[in-house]
């Protein structure tokens, strides 16, 4: 396996969504291609960090806000009867 | 025209579907009979669908509780812009809301919602920043392209290296750089934990397709961030 087929498959790498024999031939690349090693840590690390970063939170006050405003908003319209059940 | 119509090339068809104000009904309506499931058993998500549409509003409010924060993040992640995230959160539970008796639970609620919330928030970047829409149509390169430039270690641990605030400045910074379309997988698949299948069926791409954008993305946002967190000989890691 080349580096370039390795990168191909990288993706279905980290999901575990490859079969036995094609992560066996990967797992074998990784043992000596240092390279694609770092390559593949570091974009798990990627993967890893923005998944527990949790970049944007909602603000309670906000969300209490917007929530308030999609319920009257969705309160008018079963009243105006367009919301036909 | 669509925020979605550069998808065209790539799937090979067009997104009528979730371009109009009425996206959710022609979404449901292309799906066919629903087949019976009267064995399944039915998901507390699906028993609060099923009162909405039966008129509870209580049972509507609840399905915005559970999905307000999602639904904030992706579009606060697609359009970079609070105000724009705080609309479209509004416009798409309404949109829901008022498209409920035309969704025939063929799918998670929480995937058809998704759907229609990147769609408004696609069409909020496009009024917002037309020129930054790319086109997506490539496929992936694996020498010139996603061969990364430089190899090396992210040692420390980022979240060693820098405190919480730069660290969420850094990573920001870094996914705002990316092309919508590369933006919006990653963000689906990667941040909000949606599968393959679900990530295309809410932006009604095929799954080869999102794999290679989720490829593309994963492998750009490591370059960029590999500025920062990459391993100095006698340095500290920082620019």
């Amino acid at each position: 396996m080349t580096c370039s087929e390795f990168l191909k498959e990288l993706t279905d790498y980290l999901d575990d969504a490859l079969d036995e024999r094609m992560r066996a031939d990967l797992e074998d690349h990784l043992a000596w291609c240092h390279n694609c090693y770092v390559v593949c840590d570091t974009t798990k690390k990627t993967i890893e960090i923005y998944r527990d970063q949790q970049l944007y939170e909602l603000p309670e006050d906000l969300r209490g806000r917007l929530r308030s405003a999609i319920m009257q908003k969705c309160a008018e319209k079963k009243k105006a009867g367009q919301h036909d059940a | 025209m669509s925020p979605i119509q550069q998808d065209t090339k790539e799937t090979g068809k067009m997104n009528p579907q979730i371009s109009g104000p009425d996206a959710s009904t022609e979404i449901e309506s292309t799906m066919g009979t629903l087949p019976s499931k009267v064995s399944e058993p039915v998901s507390e998500e699906m028993q609060l669908v099923r009162a909405a549409k039966k008129g509870d509003v209580g049972a509507f409010e609840d399905l915005v509780r559970r999905y307000d924060r999602n639904v904030f993040r992706i579009a606060q992640h697609i359009t970079q812009n609070r105000e724009d995230a705080e609309d479209v959160v509004q416009d798409a539970f309404l949109k829901a809301y008022s498209n409920l008796p035309q969704f025939q639970e063929q799918s998670k609620f929480y995937t058809w919602l998704v759907r229609i919330a990147v769609n408004e928030a696609l069409m909020k970047l496009r009024r917002r920043r037309p020129e930054r829409m790319v086109s997506l149509d490539e496929e992936v390169k694996t020498e010139e392209d996603s061969m990364p430039r430089e190899v090396a270690d992210w040692s420390p641990n980022p979240e060693q290296l820098y405190s919480q605030s730069e660290l969420g400045d850094i990573l920001r910074k870094t996914i705002q750089g990316l092309p919508a379309g590369f933006r919006t997988v990653f963000v689906l698949r990667d941040v909000e934990g949606l599968s393959t299948e679900e990530t295309a069926e809410a932006l009604d791409l095929s799954i080869p397709a999102v794999k290679s954008r989720l490829l593309r993305a994963r492998l750009q946002l490591r370059e960029r961030l590999n500025r920062y967190f990459r391993k100095r000989q006698g340095g500290d890691g920082n620019q």
